[in-house]
């Protein structure tokens, strides 16, 4: 009976490739190690937490490494080896690794918000929060499956609802966690009402099976099928923070502490738009003539508003800069979405990706470089408005060149070279594209981002109004500030290290 | 006319478009021990000198060592790859068109770095003053040198935030709404334009702009070529400015400090016309056909309003300001300019090339004395400088009234001097335009381009009467004349304007190649 039942136990039993899961489960594991952890420790040693989930996080960065040839995939039909619900090819190395990143970015500033918050923040469910989310977060590119694809999503999503509201007590914080579960909660829920339709129609749920069968759809359910294809959309416009899916983005980034808002700035617009380019590239590209319109109008709504958005904030209104990072944030999500919509109508899909990639990781490098230093600037002055940051260049010159810097790669202008490159890909993506249009919206975003941004920059360098108190940047800090800083320096020297991308195929 | 190496031309090209970066970064860094001099803010301005004269000193060097029997003739050409992924190379050069800017770029930048530091302009601390001048200086070679249509975008953008910031902190009134208005409209050009290049660049395969220019627009269809010409004819013409795009440009100038307004009038107008001499001659000449009666049309509107806003602003009562005087005189001028450039024949061309290099001395010129007036009496209003009969320059402070008088006709192209053959060859051209351009339109063009030189040497005429002539009252003060830090900054435009003037063949000489080949279909 046991040789009778050994194929029938291959056949049925998937084999796992360890090493190809490595970077979400380790992290994962951490997050669980931390949590245990926590129980077992004394209080005065809680800052050890930290420091564990940030070694994780760098640990699961680097098992990316032998993964390097991207030929790896694991969970696959038993019976066609071709339908796998985990892949890690380029485009979910690169995504990892800038999941990754941001999140251990985000972990540095943590460190010194947990320690200035003075118990004030539970650390251990903190830290296992932080972990949980960005280990969803790096499933997510990876998940060639609707299902696996909806579950990444919410354990990316869930955690990040309780991070938010973390501030025991605060009013301000509970209401934006609020607001933001709701919000996404229904999203989720459309989007599974979008995928139903699609498993109704299609009959599967791997992204590649249903590229291949969605394009013979019976005639009758035609309708439900284009139906499936734009609900399924948007859970993932909500998390890019697309409008008008965008509402809670401004709230919900004050609410937050502050390396919360800079993770979901950075890595949860990651979770969108990764979600977005495998729904749309890879399962639907015969329905380009749908979501391609559909994404393309999206993103000049997104920047438009964003951009408008951040331009009304007034400079002496309580916690404006991070206001204004979070519209500025909803005007970039704009920018990467415009690669995405030129997907449709572009020969080579994948170049139009790779745009919105190489855009993605300029864009995470530079903006949490600048929360880094909003981080920074927080300590002294806890309302956080941009008419704190006058003068900084006196107080603390080095801070000030590298938000300069940063400001400057996010508008787009040299020195920001890196930032000028990456808009020359998603125009030309554009551009290349046919969408004219779209483009030209695009420039006249460009040019309004520009005002805002060249504002706070100019800030920077006129005569302090008070009297700056010279602090001493702690270590984690200074190693975030760094960490961003030689990325966004040496990207801007040699713009090849992500610009390659939008020149390669990526699956 | 010596030999030198093509391998180190190379490097000297490249040093000129890299230096003034690094020196920029070293100003900011705390002078080294041995070159503290007597204050931080002497030896930073000292710095500035020093690295200025020396990227002088190269481009006399690369003017030296360049094979002037072939102009046309890219040299010192530098190809490495620098962005794959866009197809972006690090591609340098320098002909006979490119060679006279690169040239004086140098030469004006190293004369404001000169004047600055014995008058330094009032405002915070001269260290980022020395490094954002020296930005610019970068940005504005690097847009004369390179051959990549990105890179042209790169260095082109290069400019701004320096010069915003140059408006901004060490401007005079208003700096703050110039400053602005300044950024917003060069980037609204040079998004739009940015659109154009990309275009080019993704329909013929190929940003190189010697490839493209051999191409000669053959590989890009009109369709294309027209909005291409458009998108890219926008960024420039407001760069230029172009008239109506002008409308940041005397707001610039007024606010400006007198380095600022000499770079930005002698040197970062020049990119715009340079860009329709280096891209859109000869990379889109069918959009170019398409375009040229409009833009020549526009180019005399532009001469004329320039003319007649002079002529309002020098009026008796108008409180003209004397710099936005001189910078609608520069919308007129660069008209002669654009005019010259869309007849599309070697006569024009070369008459806009030369109109470029003497309106960069005179102008220059003109905005360092007016500055200098302004030190000393503390307003450039006409008005109140004139009071009722005339400052009375002559009589107060002779040098200068001389020099300002020297200036004044120059500018108004008197026959000579530098202005006149840029004017001159820009209306011949107009009187013989390209075979397939209509020519009763261009002979109107030039006869009302004509009539706006009149116009030009009646308010340059008003304002020598006005500021310098006058009767001196016996009790007023006598003005500081000329000071040798002054003469020493300004004899090189005069000698300069003098010897163009003269010896137009020297200048001619290097771009008539050049052009021809650019029109007859690109660059070897």
């Amino acid at each position: 009976m046991s040789a009778l039942a050994q194929p029938l136990a291959e056949s049925m039993v998937q084999s796992v490739d360890w090493l190809a899961i490595a970077p979400p489960t380790i992290t994962a594991v951490v997050g669980l190690v931390v949590l245990v952890a926590d129980l077992f420790l004394q209080e005065a040693r809680k800052a050890l937490l930290g420091w564990v989930s940030v070694a994780g996080l760098a640990a699961s960065a680097l098992m990316l490494l032998p993964l390097l040839d991207g030929d790896r995939a694991t969970f696959c039909l038993t019976g066609d080896a071709t339908a796998c619900s985990y892949t890690a090819d380029h485009f979910t190395l690169v995504i990892q690794f800038l999941v990754l990143g941001g999140a251990l970015v985000a972990a540095l500033l943590s460190i010194t918000t947990l320690k200035d918050a003075d118990k004030g923040l539970p650390e251990g469910e903190y830290w296992f929060l932080l972990l949980s989310s960005a280990a969803g977060a790096a499933l997510l590119p990876a998940s060639r499956d609707l299902a696996t694809l909806i579950v990444a999503l919410e354990v990316a999503s869930l955690p990040a609802f309780a991070l938010v509201g973390i501030r025991h007590g605060d009013k301000k914080s509970a209401e934006a966690a609020l607001k933001f579960f709701l919000s996404s909660v229904t999203a989720t829920a459309v989007s599974l009402m979008g995928v139903s339709f699609v498993y109704a129609t299609t009959g599967t749920l791997y992204l590649t099976q249903i590229a291949d069968r969605i394009q013979h759809v019976d005639g009758q359910f035609h309708t439900l099928a284009q139906t499936g294809v734009v609900l399924t959309l948007i859970g993932f416009a909500f998390k890019t923070a697309a409008v008008p899916f965008h509402f809670w983005v401004p709230d919900t980034y004050v609410g937050a502490p502050l390396p919360i808002a800079a993770y979901l700035s950075v890595v949860g617009k990651a979770v969108g738009f990764s979600g977005l380019i495998l729904v749309t590239v890879v399962a639907f590209p015969s329905y380009a003539d749908v979501w391609g319109p559909a994404l393309a109008a999206l993103a000049a709504l997104t920047m438009t508003v964003g951009n408008l958005g951040a331009l009304r904030q007034q400079a002496t209104r309580a916690y404006s800069a991070v206001r204004l990072l979070a519209w500025s944030s909803v005007g970039q999500a704009g920018y990467l979405l415009v690669p995405i919509a030129a997907a449709a109508y572009s020969k080579d899909a994948q170049k139009s990706i790779g745009s919105t990639v190489a855009y993605a990781l300029m864009y995470a490098a530079v903006n949490l470089g600048a929360f880094a230093v909003a981080a920074l600037v927080g300590r002294s002055r806890a309302l956080n408005r941009i008419s704190d940051y006058r003068g900084l260049y006196a107080s603390n010159p080095l801070a000030a060149l590298l938000l300069a810097f940063f400001l400057l790669c996010l508008a787009g202008l040299p020195p920001g070279v890196i930032g000028l490159f990456a808009k020359v890909t998603v125009f030309s993506a554009a551009v290349d594209a046919g969408l004219g249009w779209l483009a030209v919206v695009m420039a006249v975003n460009v040019v309004i981002a520009l005002f805002y941004y060249l504002q706070w920059t100019a800030l920077l360098f006129r005569v302090p109004e008070g009297e700056h108190d010279k602090h001493r940047v702690p270590a984690p800090l200074t190693a975030a500030l760094a960490l961003t800083g030689a990325l966004g320096i040496a990207l801007s020297g040699a713009p090849q290290l992500v610009l390659r991308f939008a020149d390669t195929g990526l699956f | 006319m010596i030999d030198i190496n093509e391998s180190v031309m190379q490097v000297l090209l490249a040093f000129v478009v890299v230096g003034p970066l690094l020196g920029a970064v070293a100003a900011l860094l705390p002078a080294p021990p041995g070159l503290k001099g007597k204050s931080p803010e002497q030896a930073v301005l000292r710095h500035g000198v020093t690295v200025t004269g020396v990227i002088l000193i190269a481009a006399i060097v690369l003017a030296l060592g360049f094979d002037h029997d072939h102009p046309s003739k890219m040299q010192a050409t530098t190809d490495i790859s620098w962005i794959p992924a866009l197809d972006v190379r690090i591609h340098l050069g320098i002909d006979g068109i490119s060679l006279p800017l690169l040239v004086l770029t140098a030469l004006l930048t190293f004369l404001c770095a000169l004047y600055s530091y014995f008058k330094m302009p009032t405002g915070p601390s001269p260290k980022a003053f020395v490094a954002l001048i020296l930005v610019l200086e970068s940005g504005t070679l690097a847009t004369f040198a390179v051959l990549d249509l990105i890179l042209f975008f790169l260095a082109f953008e290069t400019v701004l935030i320096p010069m915003y910031f140059l408006i901004a902190r060490w401007g005079g009134a208003q700096r703050t709404r110039a400053a602005w208005k300044f950024i917003l409209f060069a980037l609204l050009g040079s998004v739009v334009m940015l659109l154009g290049l990309l275009l080019i660049g993704i329909k013929a395969g190929t940003f190189d702009m010697v490839a493209l220019a051999t191409d000669n627009g053959r590989s890009l269809t009109t369709s294309v070529q027209v909005i291409a010409v458009l998108a890219i004819g926008i960024g420039l013409a407001v760069k230029t400015p172009m008239w109506p795009l002008h409308s940041w440009l005397p707001d610039a100038h007024t606010a400006a400090p007198t380095v600022g307004s000499v770079l930005l009038a002698g040197v970062l107008l020049k990119m715009g016309t340079y860009g329709f001499v280096r891209i859109l001659l000869p990379i889109a000449p069918d959009g170019m056909h398409t375009f040229a009666p409009y833009l020549a049309a526009f180019a005399v509107v532009g001469i004329i309003y320039g003319s007649l806003a002079c002529l309002a602003l020098a009026r008796q009562g108008a409180k003209g300001d004397l710099k936005r005087l001189i910078a609608y005189s520069s919308v007129g001028h660069m008209g002669f300019v654009l005019l010259g450039i869309s007849t599309m024949t070697p006569t024009g061309v070369n008459g806009a090339l030369f109109a470029n290099i003497a309106h960069g001395l005179i102008t220059g010129l003109l905005f360092f004395l007016v500055g200098a007036l302004k030190d000393r009496t503390g307003t450039t209003d006409l008005d109140t400088l004139a009071e009722g009969t005339g400052a009375a320059l002559y009589g107060k402070a002779p040098r200068l009234g001389g020099l300002l008088a020297f200036a004044a006709v120059a500018s108004l192209g008197l026959p000579g001097l530098a202005g006149f053959w840029g004017e001159m060859l820009a209306l011949f051209g107009a009187f013989k335009p390209a075979a397939d351009l209509s020519r009763p339109a261009f002979l109107t063009f030039m006869a009302i381009a004509a009539f706006g030189t009149l116009l030009t040497a009646a308010y340059m005429l008003a304002v020598v009467r006005r500021v310098c002539m006058g009767a001196v009252a016996q009790e007023t003060p006598k003005l500081a004349d000329v000071q040798t830090y002054e003469f020493a900054a300004w004899t090189p435009l005069v000698a300069l304007t003098v010897a163009a003037g003269l010896w137009p063949k020297a200048l001619l000489g290097l771009t008539d190649p050049a052009v021809q080949q650019l029109l007859a279909g690109g660059t070897r």
